[in-house]
C-alpha cells in the first residue's frame, strides 16, 4: 500500500501556491483569446510555393493597415495562419487575396476563413462563462444531492483546482482560448468529477465497514484501493487524447492539450485535493450515518 | 448480476447486429430505405460556408417613423386638429398642437380600439408609445412595437435570403432564424462564399427616379452619387417606379450597342405607370437608383408602354446576372450584416476527415492494445464490447442522421477511452472480492453488483458536462457534445449487456479455476 497521506500537506501547500500562482498569472498576464472571444478574422493559408515566408507574408499585409497581424506557421511548412482583429472592412479578405494574387501569383489556397464580430465575440465568451458556470453549478448540486455536504465542498475544491490550474497553464504558456478549449474545460469538468466521485464512493463505503478507522488511513486505504482503477482509466484516456493531439490535426491540438492538462490536474486533484478535505473536516462514520438516519 | 435467460441473449445480439449493420450503411450502400441513412458531415468535414447575418433595423424604424408623420397629420386634420412642428429625431417623433386639443391627443394613442396606434392584448401594449413633454409630445415604439416590427421584418429577410441562396442552386442550404433579428445561413459545400456575401450584402432596393436640376423640388431632391464614377445628380425623392412592380429580370446582351444590359418586365401596375411618366417627361433623364447610387440615368427618347426595359451600366456578364438575380428576389426590407463567418475549404475538410480517423483508429488501437495486455482474456471481453459500442455510436448517429464535426470525432475518441472505465471498475472490484472470496461465481457476482453506484455517478457526470455543452455550445461544439452524450449511453449497454455476457459466458465455463482473472 502507497502512504500517500504521509503528503497530504506537501501537496496542498503545492496546489494552494499552483492556484494562487495561476490566478496571479490569469488577472496580471490574462487569458490569450483568439478570435472567437475577442473578434477579427482567421485566415489559414496554404501556399504552394516554398519559396513563400512567414516574414513576407507579413510585410505584404503590414501594408495593408489591418492593425495588429500576426502570421505563424501552421502544421507544415507551407501552411499558415494569419490573424488580425480589424473588422470594419466587408471585403477585407477579397481584397487579401486581390493583394497576394498580385505579389505572389496565383498561388495560395484560401483553406478556412473565420469572421467574428465584436458583438458575436462578447456573446460567445458569455455564453462560455455561462456554460462553465451551470457546468460547476450542477456538478455541485449532484454530487450535494447524493454525497453529505464535506464530500460536495472537497469536489468542488478539486474542479475549481482543476479548472483554475489548466487555464493558469494556458496563460503560462500563452496558448490560445477558442470555443473548443470551452468545450475541452467542460469536459474536464466531468472527468475530474468522475474520478472524485469513484474515490468518495469507496471512501463511505469503506466509513460503513471499519468503525475504527480515522479518516487519515481510512482515505488512504480507499486511494489505494481503487489506484489501479484511477491508473487504468487515466492511461487509456491519455492514450486517446494523445492520439488526437498527435495525429488529429492542428485545428484539435489546443482541445487536446487542455484535456490533457485536465486529465492529469484531475487525477492528481481527486487523490490530493478531495480526499485531504474530508481529512480536514473530520468526516467520520458519524458524518455519514446521521445523514442516513434523516433519510 | 450473472444470469441471462436466453431470450435476453437472443435480443442483446440481435441489437448488437442491428447497429452494426446501420453503422455500416456509411460506408456500403443499401437498398433498403431504411438502413439507407448515412451521418451528416459537419461545415467543418465537409466544406462549406457558415453565415450569421444580422438584420439593421434602424432604417426600418425611421422609414416607419417618418412615413408615421404624414399619418398623424392626415389623420388628425380629419378631426380638424392641426398637427405643428412635426419632427422625427433619433426615432422620436416629436410634435405639438394647441393646449386645448392635448387631451383629445392623448386619448386617441391610448384608445384600444384606435387603428392609428395598434394595440397588442396579448402583451397588454400598444405598438407606440406618447410621452407628454414641455410645449407638445413624443411618440416612439413601444418594447412590444420594437420586436413585432423586428419579426416582421425578419420573416421577410428570410424569404428573400432563401430567394437568392436558391435562385444560385447551392445544395441543401440551411437557413434558419436566430433571435428577432438575426438569420443563420449554412451552405454546405461552398468554395468560395464572396459571391453569396455581395449578393445578401445588397439591399437590392430598386427606384426609378427622374432627374432634376431644381432642387426645390415638390416631393423634395437628394444629391445622389453615380455607382462607379465620383459624379453627382439631383434626384427627386418622387419614385416613379420601384423594385415591387418587377415580374422578372434577365442579363442580356444589347445586340446593337455590344453591351450586357438588364432587361426587365414590369407588372400591370408597373407598365402603366411607366407609360405615362415617360410620354409626359420624354427628354428628360430617369435616373436608375440602386440603394442610394445611381446605376444609369439615360434620356427618355420615347414612350415605353410595352412594360418592359432595358438597363445598362456598364455591366459584366457576371454582374449583370447578379443584379437581374437580386431584383428577381426583391428588396431587403433592412440591410443585412455579416456578424460571423466561418468558411472551410474543401480540401481542408478532406485532411481534417483523415487526420481524425487516423486518430480514431491509432487511439483506438492503443487502448485495445493496453487492455489487453492488462486483463487478457477479459481484455478481449472489454475489446469486443468496446468495438460493439464504437458500432453502436456510429449506429445511433447514423439513425438520428446526426451532423459529425471534428471534435465529434474527438468525442468519438474520448469516448473510447472512457468507455472502458466501468469495465475497469467492475474487473478491479471483481479482483478485490476474489482475494475474500474464493468462489468465482460470487466473487463475480458481487464485483458487479459493488460497482455500480460508483459507474453511475462517474458517468451522470460527465453526461452532466455533456448536456450543458449541447445546449450552450454551437456547431462543431454541439457534434463534440452529442457523440460524448450517446456515447455515454451505448458504453453502458454494452458494458452491462455486452461484456456482462460475454463475461457470464466465460466464467461459467472455467467457475472451478483459480486465479480467474
Amino acid at each position: 500500500m502507497i502512504a500517500f497521506n504521509r503528503y497530504y500537506n506537501k501537496f496542498n501547500i503545492l496546489s494552494i501556491s499552483l492556484v494562487v500562482i495561476s490566478l496571479l498569472f490569469l488577472i496580471f498576464k490574462g487569458l490569450n483569446f483568439g478570435i472567437d472571444f475577442k473578434g477579427g478574422t482567421l485566415i489559414e493559408l496554404r501556399s504552394t510555393d516554398s519559396k513563400i515566408n512567414v516574414s513576407s507574408l507579413r510585410d505584404k499585409l503590414n501594408q495593408m493597415n489591418l492593425g495588429d497581424v500576426s502570421v505563424k506557421k501552421f502544421g507544415n511548412e507551407t501552411d499558415f495562419l494569419i490573424k488580425f482583429e480589424v473588422d470594419n472592412n466587408k471585403n477585407i479578405i477579397e481584397e487579401i487575396k486581390q493583394n497576394f494574387d498580385k505579389s505572389y501569383g496565383n498561388n495560395f489556397d484560401f483553406r478556412r476563413v473565420e469572421n467574428v464580430g465584436p458583438k458575436v465575440s462578447a456573446e460567445l465568451l458569455r455564453s462560455g462563462v455561462i456554460a462553465i458556470s451551470v457546468a460547476l453549478a450542477l456538478m455541485l448540486i449532484y454530487i450535494w444531492i447524493r454525497f453529505e455536504w464535506q464530500f460536495s465542498l472537497g469536489a468542488i475544491l478539486a474542479l475549481f483546482h482543476d479548472v483554475i490550474v489548466t487555464l493558469g497553464l494556458f496563460s503560462l504558456l500563452g496558448l490560445e482560448i477558442n470555443l473548443s478549449i470551452i468545450a475541452a474545460v467542460l469536459t474536464i469538468v466531468g472527468y475530474s468529477m468522475n474520478d472524485t466521485v469513484v474515490i468518495f464512493d469507496r471512501v463511505r463505503e469503506n466509513l460503513r465497514k471499519y468503525s475504527d478507522i480515522k479518516i487519515f488511513d481510512l482515505t488512504n486505504i480507499s486511494i489505494n484501493e481503487t489506484l489501479s482503477r484511477t491508473l487504468i482509466t487515466s492511461i487509456t484516456t491519455l492514450l486517446a487524447l494523445l492520439s488526437i493531439f498527435f495525429f488529429g490535426g492542428e485545428v484539435l491540438k489546443g482541445f487536446s492539450l487542455a484535456m490533457i492538462f485536465g486529465v492529469i490536474f484531475g487525477t492528481y486533484s481527486s487523490i490530493y485535493i478531495a480526499n485531504t478535505v474530508l481529512v480536514r473536516l473530520r468526516v467520520s462514520q458519524k458524518t455519514i450515518l446521521k445523514d442516513e438516519e434523516k433519510n | 448480476m450473472l444470469y441471462f435467460s436466453k431470450l435476453r441473449i437472443i435480443f442483446i445480439t440481435l441489437i448488437s447486429l442491428f447497429f452494426v449493420l446501420i453503422a455500416s450503411s456509411n460506408i456500403f450502400k443499401f437498398s433498403n430505405e431504411v438502413l439507407d441513412k448515412k451521418i451528416n458531415l459537419g461545415l467543418d468535414l465537409q466544406g462549406g460556408s457558415y453565415l450569421l447575418l444580422e438584420i439593421d433595423n434602424s432604417p426600418v424604424i425611421e422609414q416607419k417613423l417618418q412615413n408615421l408623420t404624414i399619418t398623424i397629420k392626415n389623420y388628425f386634420k380629419d378631426k380638424k386638429i392641426k398637427i405643428k412642428n412635426i419632427k422625427l429625431i433619433d426615432q422620436n417623433l416629436k410634435f405639438s398642437v394647441d393646449d386645448k386639443f392635448r387631451q383629445t391627443i392623448l386619448e386617441t394613442f391610448r384608445d384600444k380600439e384606435s387603428n392609428l396606434n395598434p394595440y397588442y392584448p396579448r402583451f397588454k401594449s400598444h405598438q407606440l408609445n406618447i410621452t407628454e413633454e414641455e410645449g407638445g409630445f413624443i411618440v416612439n415604439y413601444s418594447k412590444q412595437g420594437i420586436v413585432e416590427l423586428k419579426t416582421s421584418s425578419q420573416d421577410q429577410a428570410l424569404e428573400i435570403v432563401r430567394r437568392r441562396i436558391d435562385e444560385i442552386g447551392t445544395n441543401e442550404p440551411n437557413i434558419l432564424k436566430r433571435g428577432n433579428d438575426r438569420i443563420l445561413v449554412e451552405l454546405p459545400g461552398l468554395d468560395d462564399p464572396m459571391r453569396i456575401k455581395s449578393l445578401l450584402g445588397k439591399t437590392a432596393n430598386l427606384t426609378f427616379r427622374f432627374v432634376t436640376n431644381n432642387s426645390e423640388d415638390s416631393f423634395g431632391a437628394e444629391k445622389l452619387k453615380y455607382e462607379d464614377t465620383s459624379e453627382e445628380s439631383i434626384v427627386s425623392k418622387r419614385i416613379i417606379l420601384s423594385g415591387d412592380n418587377l415580374l422578372d429580370a434577365q442579363p442580356r446582351m444589347n445586340s446593337e450597342t455590344n453591351e450586357t444590359v438588364v432587361s426587365f418586365t414590369l407588372d400591370r401596375v408597373g407598365a402603366k405607370r411607366f407609360g405615362k411618366a415617360t410620354s409626359a417627361n420624354i427628354g428628360k433623364q430617369l435616373a436608375i437608383v440602386l440603394d442610394g447610387k445611381i446605376i444609369s440615368a439615360p434620356v427618355i427618347r420615347d414612350t415605353i408602354a410595352s412594360g418592359s426595359g432595358q438597363i445598362s451600366g456598364g455591366f459584366t456578364f457576371q454582374s449583370a446576372t447578379d443584379l437581374a438575380l437580386l431584383l428577381r428576389s426583391g428588396a431587403l426590407p433592412a440591410p443585412l450584416n455579416i456578424i460571423e463567418e466561418r468558411t472551410v475549404g474543401p480540401d481542408l475538410g478532406q485532411d481534417s476527415i483523415n487526420a481524425g480517423m487516423i486518430a480514431l483508429i491509432i487511439g483506438f488501437a492503443l487502448v485495445i492494445l493496453f487492455i489487453l495486455i492488462r486483463y487478457k482474456i477479459f481484455g478481449l471481453i472489454t475489446n469486443i464490447a468496446l468495438i460493439i459500442n464504437l458500432f453502436i455510436l456510429i449506429g445511433v448517429l447514423t439513425i438520428f442522421e446526426a451532423t459529425l464535426t471534428l471534435p465529434g470525432i474527438a468525442g468519438i475518441i474520448l469516448t473510447v477511452g472512457m468507455a472502458v472505465d466501468a469495465n475497469v471498475l467492475i474487473f478491479e472490484r471483481i479482483k478485490e472480492e476474489l482475494k475474500n472470496e474464493k468462489n468465482n461465481l460470487i466473487a463475480f457476482d458481487s464485483g458487479y453488483t459493488k460497482s455500480k453506484t460508483a459507474i453511475i455517478d462517474a458517468n451522470i457526470t460527465t453526461l452532466l458536462a455533456a448536456i450543458i455543452l449541447f445546449f450552450m455550445g454551437s456547431g462543431p461544439i454541439k457534434g463534440f457534445s452529442l457523440t460524448l452524450g450517446v456515447g455515454i449511453f451505448t458504453t453502458l449497454f454494452s458494458v452491462y449487456f455486452i461484456a456482462r455476457l460475454l463475461t457470464v459466458l466465460y466464467v461459467s465455463r472455467n467457475k472451478d479455476k483459480e486465479r480467474l482473472i
